[in-house]
């Protein structure tokens, strides 16, 4: 994980498999309305994606794609969305995520921005649960310390 | 009403999670709750709660034993007690 496996088999089948996760993940988080699903399972899916970048080749790597720094931002995205959606309908006399006042703002009748509103809940749901789990990863395996890892790699010093 | 499939899988899942209590070896234990984790999983699709066992494969086999994996670089392979 922070050294650097080499081995060809695993890094082909991760990369075969980590669209596949990615887009069984959303399938997940869009198929939640009607089955078995939704933000919290597809966003661990999503984090078990990056996880399986950070098995098969290294922090780094993953950290290329979703660094620290981007990583914090989607974790208070997810929130703000979740939280902004929740806050609307109470500027139109509803209740916290009261979905169906969302109609008064998009061209929806109140049905459909009750489907909408929870479906923009569970995308925050799903960024946040996606973030926590890719920084819980690094936290855990590097015991805090990938950004001093990081840096030593770049300075030749291989851990 | 419960089925014969319903008692195999909770007598399964009875045996991985004392033999993960049970073993030295941490490795070997996180691999037995792992499997516990989806006898589990197995147990709630089979009595028709499929969310839950979908949130159990997702979070307790998937994600946590990653997690298990990850702190066992830090500490010692082996339980003392």
């Amino acid at each position: 994980m922070v050294k650097d496996p080499d081995d060809i088999i695993v890094r082909t089948v991760a990369r075969f498999m980590i669209p596949i996760i990615q887009l069984f993940s959303l399938y997940v988080y869009v198929h939640g309305h009607i089955s078995p699903g939704g933000g919290f399972q597809g966003g661990c899916i999503l984090a078990a994606s990056f996880i399986l970048i950070s098995l098969a080749f290294n922090i780094g790597e993953a950290k290329k794609i979703l660094s620290g720094r981007k990583n914090l931002l989607f974790i208070g995205l997810g929130v703000f969305i979740y939280a902004f959606t929740g806050l609307v309908p109470l500027f139109v006399q509803g209740n916290f995520l009261d979905y169906q006042h969302l109609s008064q703002f998009l061209p929806l009748d109140p049905v459909m921005a009750r489907y909408y509103g929870v479906a923009l809940v569970e995308l925050g749901v799903q960024i946040t649960v996606m973030a926590v789990m890719i920084s819980l990863f690094q936290d855990l395996v590097t015991a805090g310390r990938h950004e001093s890892i990081l840096k030593d790699r770049e300075n030749g010093i291989d851990r | 009403m419960i089925s014969a499939a319903n008692i195999l899988l909770l007598i399964l899942a009875i045996i991985t999670a004392i033999a993960a209590i049970s073993v030295k070896d941490l490795l070997g234990a996180v691999a037995l709750l792992g499997a516990f984790s989806f006898f589990m999983c197995l147990l709630w699709a089979e009595m028709g709660a499929v969310d839950v066992a979908f949130t159990e494969a997702a979070v307790g086999a998937g994600v946590s034993m990653a997690f298990f994996v990850a702190t066992l670089y830090h500490i010692a392979r082996r339980s003392r007690d």
